[in-house]
């Protein structure tokens, strides 16, 4: 720590230089920040140990569907305490600009989905409508729907009768509790027969199954005898957790974790340039300093290691700053959006690998400099004053 | 005689591309401890490259250099950059002070390799900047101070950890007359009342007069030793 006012003074040196680094190493680390955290998110698909939730879906591709009657053998399974399903629909209301998911549904869908909460009169007068559907407060919000609204949703992919045009009844409008969670109230559920009745594609398929476990100790079981049904047949499935679902079903339209390598991989590199370019500089403008440090009694590796703290400290105080401007941005900008955006939290091992990568960052931009002031001769040094 | 610096047979060799440039040529010399040496020569005689071998910031190429009893030529950088740490005091021309750095700071730079406390070093660093007479200005930054002050620093930097030798290369040669005597008195109550040899490079005859003894170096001899009238 005594030395730690000569490696401010070294970065005070050229105070802006040091300044627009810094901050580009913040920009940097706000952006991994965020980014990692999404594809820790998506990433946090697990085993089925312990879920007391699981998804049925086709080995094959998300996008098979499955037979409806796997409901009955899925639902005799012991330990299956409920088996519900859905399907994607993918319609467009108005302009694809606003799209937001849409689903059909099993009628025991909402039971096994208690953070969706709709008033009981409400589930009841969608149970009760052939035509009905449901949609979250966010989004009735942004569209302006009451009950008793006409939604109408282009299909993209089911036309009915030739048209792709498609109406519903708003009956109900849920909430959820918990405001991590505001991003499902974004989605539209209509009932699964009329989409199988009116849809001119698929008859009596569905898109995934939902299994409610009566405990989450023995899933691993329960999911190889979901599996074990259709094994062999043209309708394999994969049971796996929600997550993992999840993880899958984004994957449909990119592979998170190769874009957020991707571009960090490109924000990095260009950083390693640029810090190792001013790394660089600031030392070669120092030449003559590091002669004077040297003439009094400082070793070579003592020159090396202030060097190198210099470029620990610029990067790590710029990246921890990134990383907390990150970590305070999300829950703001989810909060801010009322739900329409949902960024995850700044996860540990997000931080972690921060640290981890400010660390390398210091030492690959800041190894090359030190090691030229470390050899540098203290005659030539002076002389250079 | 009681010398604190023996040269002998001292040679320095530098290799400039394919060209081999002898700068000094078998040096002999005993600068006995207290005194004050003024060594002085045409530009290219290799005084400043002497003063370097003798201060350790460089090695001969040939001969061996004793500085209090420990053979500086043979040692290597670690060991010789801590000797310097704890022997040697420098004095620039152009002060090498560092410019972010107050001048209290500053003058405890060297005291930063030792292990004392931070208020052991800010004491020491005010002590020798009463010493230098710039006891008011241990907050001041190089940039705002004069050239005699910021050579007085230099200076406080330099005796701060109390070596016996202080080298001065061309102390006196960025300063005005009034300055350049100053500090000429400064090192030479530091000769006569703290007992520090004092080995100076200069190309000033005025500043000369203040040392015990004049060396003149010339293409890499030593030419004649003359005694100072101070």
């Amino acid at each position: 720590m005594k030395y730690l006012h000569l490696i401010w003074a070294a970065l005070a040196h050229a105070k802006t230089r040091s300044l627009l680094t810094m901050l580009s190493v913040v920009a940097a680390f706000i952006l991994f920040g965020m980014l990692d955290s999404v594809r820790v998110a998506f990433n946090a698909g697990g085993s089925v140990t312990g879920a007391n939730r699981m998804v049925v879906v086709s080995r094959l591709s998300i996008t098979q569907m499955l037979p409806f009657s796997l409901l009955a053998q899925i639902q005799a399974i012991p330990g299956v305490q409920k088996a519900t399903f859905a399907s994607w629909f993918g319609g467009i209301y108005q302009d694809p600009k606003k799209f937001f998911p849409n689903f059909s549904i099993d009628t025991g869908y909402l039971d096994v989905y208690p953070e969706f909460v709709l008033p009981p009169e409400q589930r009841k007068a969608f149970d009760d409508d052939f035509t009905g559907a449901v949609v979250g407060e966010t989004l009735a919000k942004r569209h302006g729907w009451k009950i008793g609204d006409t939604i109408p949703l282009s299909a993209t992919i089911f036309p009915t009768k030739g048209s792709n045009a498609w109406s519903f009844k708003l009956d109900g409008i849920y909430h959820v509790e918990d405001s991590k969670m505001k991003g499902q109230e974004n989605l539209l559920f209509f009932h699964w027969k009329q989409f199988d009745e009116a849809n001119d594609f698929v008859k009596s398929k569905v898109g995934w199954y939902i299994v409610k476990l009566d405990s989450g100790d023995h899933a691993d079981q329960v999911a190889k005898a979901i599996d074990k049904l259709s094994e062999n047949s043209d309708h394999e499935t994969r049971t796996e957790t929600e997550a993992a679902f999840n993880q899958a079903f984004v994957k449909q339209i990119a592979d998170i974790g190769l874009i957020v390598t991707a571009i960090m991989g490109a924000v990095f590199f260009t950083l390693l340039l640029l810090t190792g370019n001013t790394m660089a500089q600031a030392v070669r403008e120092r030449i003559p300093e590091f002669g004077i440090l040297k003439t009094l009694g400082f070793s070579d590796g003592a020159v090396l290691t202030l060097v190198l703290a210099e470029a620990l400290l610029l990067i790590v105080l710029g990246g921890l700053i990134g990383l907390g401007i990150a970590a305070a941005a999300m829950p703001t900008i989810s909060a801010a959006s009322g739900g329409v955006i949902q960024l995850p939290t700044l996860q540990p091992q997000t931080w972690a690998m921060g640290v981890g990568l400010m660390i390398v960052i210091a030492f690959a931009v800041g190894g090359l400099p030190a090691l030229r002031a470390m050899r540098l001769k203290i005659v030539d040094a002076l002389a250079s004053r | 005689m009681n010398s604190l610096v023996s040269i002998r047979n001292v040679t320095k060799v530098y290799q400039l591309g394919t060209q081999r440039v002898e700068v000094l040529h078998g040096i002999n010399l005993e600068i006995p401890k207290d005194d004050f040496v003024a060594l002085m020569g045409p530009s290219g005689s290799g005084k400043s490259t002497l003063l370097n071998l003798i201060g350790g910031l460089d090695w001969p190429s040939g001969g061996e250099i004793e500085v209090e009893g420990s053979r500086i030529d043979t040692m290597s950088s670690a060991e010789i950059s801590r000797w310097r740490s704890n022997h040697v005091g420098f004095v620039f021309q152009s002060y090498n002070l560092m410019p972010m750095l107050t001048a209290q700071r500053n003058v405890e730079l060297p005291l930063l390799l030792t292990k004392l406390t931070s208020a052991q070093r800010k004491r020491n660093a005010a002590i020798a900047l009463e010493l230098v007479g710039l006891k008011d200005r241990g907050g001041h930054r190089p940039m705002e101070l004069s050239g005699g002050q910021q050579q007085r620093v230099s200076i406080a930097r330099a005796i701060v950890s109390d070596p016996q030798l202080l080298i001065c290369d061309e102390p006196t040669g960025n300063l005005d007359r009034q300055s350049a005597t100053e500090i000429l008195a400064l090192l030479q109550t530091l000769n006569r009342e703290h007992g520090k040899t004092v080995i100076m490079v200069t190309h000033d005859p005025k500043a000369a007069e203040g040392a015990a003894h004049v060396l003149h170096l010339d293409k890499g001899t030593l030419v004649e030793q003359a005694e100072a009238v101070a």
